[in-house]
């Protein structure tokens, strides 16, 4: 569909000629003396046999259009890629993050003329994958979700993994991809490798809708639709495949209109079944809430708090938000698996993973090298469930983890569900519930000062050494930051430091993981959140993982072309250490010594010989850098420096060697 | 794992090793400290045995007596895989023991301002 036959003056291939000979008019009205003898590859059988992949040159473009010596010049009429803006800009995109390409060239192109680039602004980005992970990172900090647009088939092919992060993160991203649909007419070469029936397909797995407009009106009402589904809890990327030919062909359609667009109210819980979960809380002697993806705002934060007072029960939180402040005394440090061992009640709120909350695996290869389960909880304990999760219906990925039976389970967002149950705890709270509950209060007040003492203590381990511990690297970081306005926009492995040394107290002070562990996250997400908060006027830091910063390591060059100022801590630790270990298990199952060839980790596992240097590599791409720093010492010093630089709007990277873990 | 009756004479044994001559056990401790990191110790409980809290706890300073470490090291069935003799001999533990005894304590977090933010 797309190209109209009856409208040969305003089709693509009429356009291509007009604009193509534009430049070049008289050059080609007659075919260059001496060409076909002197310049192969300028007959019109050559044209045929070239590789498209090189740029045509006017009059091999004119050949294949069959216009040679009749330029007809420009596009009459409004182009239908100018609508497409109007459209996008109905929702207030703000940005769109893309690495150029030829199938959404005329959406490109109206971008950033008629649309001024602003609102969205194109930001040029090195890879797709970073592309979708810029998004990801842009709204975890502000809440709004910005567009990517690539190469429908193998652009998004490279696009794939971030995607598959940002749904398993229940973060909403509007992935447009460029296709040409039309065979008899889209040019031939590349540009039809590069075309597909169906390009949804590559991720229609893991988003939560998709459509491919084939009209301007239909595009209206699909982009306004995607916008919408995307931002109705729970959060998930959407996909719009966009034709070639519908962008670039001039509006022929009557009475074009946008859709205006209302936000959905999110799903709510069932408010009998609040009550019947209140209860339980309630008399709970030992009641434990679990927090995942719930607190997207401050008032998410408090409504948990308020929750949590009222009951006087812990929080666990499970840092894929920050859900809860960690300075409050409910909030559960490193006494997790006794709190959950003891439970009589167990509420999860949008939890990605509850088997696995209130079970354990040990990967010791029992049962035939499966590994054992076990308990965590007590086998008479009362579960209660809140999420949105159920409300996705997908089926190929495995992103909803093992199945966990519950006593109450509750279909809604926790957030928004959060107020109602507030309100049913207060009703079913008597008298005598209320001592219990302020006795169960100074106990975990006591044990939540015994937990930041016992890790202060801890991280004095190793204090002085080399490569840098990862205690000595947050608290090093921490003191040059504390007193701004920061977020952690990202964070390697660094044994959970930050959450026990720095006070995480709103909720963009951590950004929280990638969703599906995908790695190339890291670094480009952590670009697109410090690009929103830059706005916000909050300083952006990132503890940033050496292995996933080498799948995008071009990500840099974005952040230093569009002047978005982070300050980038490599945590070098030389290895992918989350495989590190499972090489050396099995090798120690089967009794053999781990082969470690010329590195230190099992071969395959290590990134040495040569060590990476990240300074450097930052530097070429327009970044203020140092390192790698090895001796301790010299990490405030250096932070210090990184961090005026990046007051002064520009990013900055340090490189630390580091321990594993 | 370790009985509670081996950990009382490992006790014993480990105050043995205090009284062995300062150089024999300065020696075993540097070829433990290059066994920690060949047979990867390292990776999870840290190059001076600090531990992690999510990968694997800490070794040092004040390590198990050995024979409980041992003991631990030879029959592990929980996420630490167990390191058996064919892999690593007796004297290659011994050593390694020998390195985190050998690691002085920390001080106190509250003499260190960085901890105390």
């Amino acid at each position: 569909m797309a190209r109209k036959d009856s409208r040969p003056e305003v089709s693509r291939r009429k356009f291509l000629a007009g604009v193509a000979v534009a430049g070049a008019a008289t050059a080609v009205t007659t075919k260059p003396e001496g060409a076909s003898a002197a310049t192969p590859g300028t007959t019109a059988a050559d044209v045929k046999r070239l590789p498209s992949a090189l740029r045509p040159t006017a009059y091999q473009i004119a050949v294949e259009t069959g216009s040679a010596g009749e330029p007809k010049g420009q596009i009459t009429g409004r182009p239908g890629s100018d609508f497409m803006v109007d459209v996008i800009k109905s929702l207030k995109i703000e940005y769109v993050y893309s690495n150029p390409a030829s199938s959404f060239r005329a959406l490109h192109e109206s971008l950033i003329n008629y649309g001024k680039n602003s609102m969205p602004e194109f930001i040029t980005v090195t890879h797709e994958e970073a592309s979708v992970a810029m998004a990801h990172g842009y709204f975890k900090a502000s809440g709004k979700p910005q567009m990517i647009l690539c190469h429908g088939t193998v652009g998004l092919q490279h696009a794939c993994m971030a995607v598959y992060n940002a749904w398993a993160d229940r973060v909403p991203v509007i992935l447009v991809g460029g296709n040409d649909l039309d065979a008899s007419k889209r040019p031939p070469g590349v540009p039809t490798v590069h075309s597909a029936q169906d390009i949804n397909a590559l991720v229609r797995d893991f988003t939560k809708w998709d459509d491919q407009p084939v009209s301007l009106q239909h595009f209206a009402q699909s982009f306004v639709r995607a916008y919408k589904y995307a931002m109705t809890p729970p959060y998930e990327p959407v996909m719009i495949a966009l034709d070639a030919g519908i962008q670039q062909e001039a509006v022929h359609e009557k009475n074009l209109y946008i859709p205006k667009y209302t936000p959905t109210a999110p799903p709510h819980a069932d408010l009998n079944a609040i009550r019947e979960a209140a209860k339980l809380l309630v008399e709970a002697q030992n009641p434990v809430i679990v927090a995942d993806r719930v607190a997207r705002s401050d008032a998410g934060i408090k409504s948990l708090v308020q929750l949590a007072e009222l009951l006087q029960a812990p929080v666990v939180n499970q840092q894929n938000r920050v859900n809860f402040p960690n300075t409050h005394y409910l909030s559960a440090g490193g006494n997790v698996q006794q709190l959950i061992r003891n439970a009589d009640v167990i509420m999860g709120l949008e939890l990605t993973d509850f088997w696995n909350t209130v079970n354990a695996w040990v990967d010791n290869g029992e049962e035939n090298g499966a590994g054992v389960r076990e308990l965590r909880m007590k086998p008479d304990a009362k579960l209660i469930s809140i999420s949105s999760a159920e409300l996705l219906t997908k089926s190929n990925y495995q992103d909803f983890q093992r199945f966990q039976p519950v006593d109450i389970a509750m279909v809604g967002d926790a957030e928004t569900s959060l107020p109602a149950l507030i309100e049913a705890v207060k009703v079913a709270i008597t008298g005598d519930r209320k001592a219990a509950f302020e006795k169960r209060g100074d106990a975990l007040k006591k044990a939540h000062a015994q937990s930041i003492e016992r890790s202060r203590q801890a991280a004095a381990l190793g204090w002085d050494v080399g490569p840098v511990s990862t205690a000595r690297l947050c608290a090093e970081l921490y003191a040059q930051i504390k007193d701004l306005d920061w977020s952690l926009v990202n964070s390697a492995n660094v044994s959970g430091w930050t959450n026990r040394l720095w006070a995480i107290d709103r909720h963009y002070r951590w950004l929280g993981t990638s969703g599906a562990s995908g790695l190339g996250y890291g670094l480009p997400a952590s670009i697109g959140a410090a690009h929103a908060n830059k706005a916000l006027g909050r300083f952006s830091v990132s503890i940033q993982a050496d292995g996933d910063a080498m799948y995008v390591p071009g990500s840099m060059w974005t952040a230093a072309h569009h002047e978005i100022p982070l300050l980038s801590v490599m945590h070098n630790n030389r290895g992918y250490h989350q495989e590190v270990m499972h090489v050396q298990r099995l090798s120690n199952r089967r009794n053999r010594v781990a082969s470690l060839g010329k590195t230190m980790g099992p071969i395959g596992t290590s990134i040495e010989a040569p060590d990476i240097d990240y300074a450097k590599l930052a530097s070429s791409m327009g970044w203020w850098s140092a390192g790698p720093i090895k001796d301790p010492k010299e990490l405030g010093p250096t932070l210090k420096k990184a961090v005026e630089v990046v007051k002064s709007g520009q990013p900055a990277l340090v490189d630390v060697w580091t321990q594993a873990r | 794992m370790c009985s509670v009756r081996g950990y009382v004479g490992l006790a014993a044994l480990a105050a043995g090793l205090a009284l062995a001559p300062a150089s024999a056990l300065a020696a075993s401790a540097e070829n433990g400290k290059t066994l920690f990191v060949k047979n990867g110790c390292w990776q999870c409980h840290g190059t001076v045995g600090q531990g992690s809290a999510i990968t694997g706890p800490k070794l040092a300073p004040e390590p198990l007596p050995l024979e409980a470490f041992k003991s631990f090291l030879r029959n592990s069935n929980r996420a630490m895989p167990p390191y058996r003799e064919e892999i690593l001999s007796n004297a290659d533990v011994d050593d390694i023991h020998a390195y985190l005894s050998s690691i002085p304590k920390p001080v106190d977090y509250k003499t260190i301002p960085l901890l105390n933010q």
